[in-house]
């Protein structure tokens, strides 16, 4: 081992692996082992078990449906509306200067100290679930992608000045594709952020999704349950996350290559 | 021949909070049609400045620039311009990045992709057109750059030390190649160099400008017979032009260095 040595794809693959299973093994012994007590954590096959009651006798998997459904639709709309904002705040120096103190300060507003007014505004029903996830993930959406447009290289845009381009055709043929691959980037950190939201908006007045089984578990201390939601949310966001990899890495080979 | 190109009293002032640097004095140059116009200068000289002003990506303080006798304002396609970094679209493959200018102006596909068929062959890169530019040598890019610019067809060819990021090898090679272009093609070109050989080899006119604030200070002919072999760098009269030149461009380089000590 020495520094910055790459590792063997395999050899990675391999690593990453054993540690998880070291981690159940470690999670097994402490409470198959009667280290700590059942109601405080249960163990791996408890969980594994009362899992497959949740998915098969108690319709969790219609939880799941829900949470999955509020986030991609929360997050949909945010970036529908981060999209253009944010190039054009990008590209256009004023625009910029006209919202960006505002999406700054707005950014640092957590989404959940805002539950209690929306259930005021939207009720307990799904809009009031779709805006948690909206605000929080359209401020960030909104600045970190008129950054990336904003830093598109000058050279470029010089170079499609020299070659013809209007003002307006620079930032459909300049701005946007120089920006796409981080962009995505960006959609893909923020949208492993609303998954945070979601379950903190379900925690509260809800009567679907993961983050209600959560909380119904919780009056149980069913810790077997409570671990599963978890379990699953994490699987979903791995999933989601390595599916946008393997989205960009197709959309955009060129910014790929050589890296 | 009215002249392709006039430079008229453009100066450019730089003004910052430490206070105004002039970078480029009041300066006059004319351009006719197949001119290889060179400049060679020191760093900082104001040369870049010059051909940034002319290409309109930047603004003269003072003068005008006029291209067939209109005015320049902006930057556009009747000026080709090929930068010292890279500036292919990497998101562009070869053909796309020639392509580029050609979709601006409109042209129906079959029509740009005839045209940048025949420039990317013209820079010897056919079967490289499927290509992304991170896939390429830097030479390789800059051939591309220079395809890219000539399918544009512009009035005039605008080059900023296009080939000073390549090794001494390669760029030799780019010479040769863009000097064959120009005998083929008959384009007028504006070049900015540091390189003195180059600068000779490359051109039918060269002009020095001096340290900062910049102006130009010497200007010859080069009368070495086109087409011009690598090997014309070796003969008396290309060695005498190139000395003439080094004594002209080593006084600037000492006055610019004296001027640095000076200000520190």
């Amino acid at each position: 081992m020495r520094p910055l040595e790459p590792v063997q794809p395999g050899v990675r693959a391999g690593l990453g692996f054993s540690f998880f299973v070291l981690f159940v093994l470690a999670w097994a012994a402490i409470t198959l082992g009667g280290f700590v007590p059942k109601t405080f954590l249960a163990d791996p096959i408890t969980m594994v078990e009362s899992g497959w009651t949740l998915l098969s006798r108690m319709g969790f998997a219609h939880d799941i449906g829900m949470t999955v459904w509020r986030v991609v639709g929360g997050f949909v709309i945010a970036a529908a509306i981060a999209l253009p904002l944010g190039v054009a705040m990008g590209a256009y120096k004023p625009i910029e200067a006209f919202f960006e103190p505002f999406v700054s300060f707005a950014r640092y507003l957590p989404a959940s100290a805002f539950i209690p007014l929306l259930i005021l505004w939207a009720g307990i029903g799904e809009a009031q679930k779709l805006s948690v996830i909206f605000i929080g993930s359209f401020f960030q959406l909104v600045l970190m992608i008129a950054v990336t447009v904003g830093n598109t290289r000058r050279d470029l845009v010089e170079a499609a000045y020299t070659l013809g381009s209007s003002d307006r055709t620079l930032i459909r043929r300049v701005l946007i594709p120089a920006a796409a691959p981080e962009i995505a980037e960006i959609l893909r950190t923020v949208l492993g952020w609303a998954w945070t939201y979601v379950i903190v908006a379900e925690l509260i007045g809800a009567s679907s999704g993961i983050g209600h089984m959560i909380t119904d578990s919780q009056a149980l201390l069913a810790t077997d349950q409570i671990i599963f939601g978890i379990i699953v949310i994490g699987l979903i966001g791995l999933v989601s996350d390595f599916a946008f990899k393997w989205l960009n890495r197709r959309l955009f080979p060129w910014a790929q290559l050589a890296r | 021949m009215p002249n392709i190109l006039s430079i008229r009293g453009v100066s450019r002032r730089f003004v910052s909070a430490h206070g105004d640097t002039l970078a480029l004095q009041a300066t006059d140059l004319e351009l006719a049609e197949n001119d290889f116009l060179t400049i060679l200068g020191p760093s900082g000289c104001g040369k870049s400045t010059l051909l940034r002003i002319v290409a309109g990506l930047d603004r003269q303080t003072s003068g005008e620039v006029l291209l067939d006798g209109k005015r320049i304002a902006g930057p556009g396609a009747d000026r080709g311009m090929v930068f010292q970094s890279y500036t292919l679209f990497p998101w562009l493959n070869v053909l796309d990045n020639v392509c580029f200018g050609l979709r601006e102006r409109g042209l129906p596909q079959a029509e740009r992709l005839e045209i940048a068929r025949d420039f990317i062959a013209k820079v010897g890169l056919s079967g490289f057109e499927h290509h992304y530019p991170k896939q390429l040598s830097g030479g390789m890019q800059q051939r591309t750059a220079l395809a890219r610019a000539l399918a544009n067809r512009p009035r005039i060819l605008l080059m900023d030390e296009p080939f000073g990021a390549l090794d001494h090898q390669t760029r030799e090679l780019m010479q040769e190649l863009l000097l064959s272009i120009w005998e083929a093609e008959r384009k007028t070109v504006l070049f900015v160099t540091h390189d003195i050989d180059e600068a000779v080899f490359m051109g039918s006119r060269v002009v020095v400008m001096s340290a900062r604030p910049g102006h130009i200070k010497f200007e010859c002919q080069v009368l070495l017979p086109h087409p011009r072999h690598y090997s014309v760098k070796t003969t008396p009269a290309f060695a005498a032009l190139k000395a003439q030149l080094t004594e002209q461009v080593r006084e600037e380089v000492r006055a610019a260095q004296a001027a640095l000590a000076e200000a520190a």
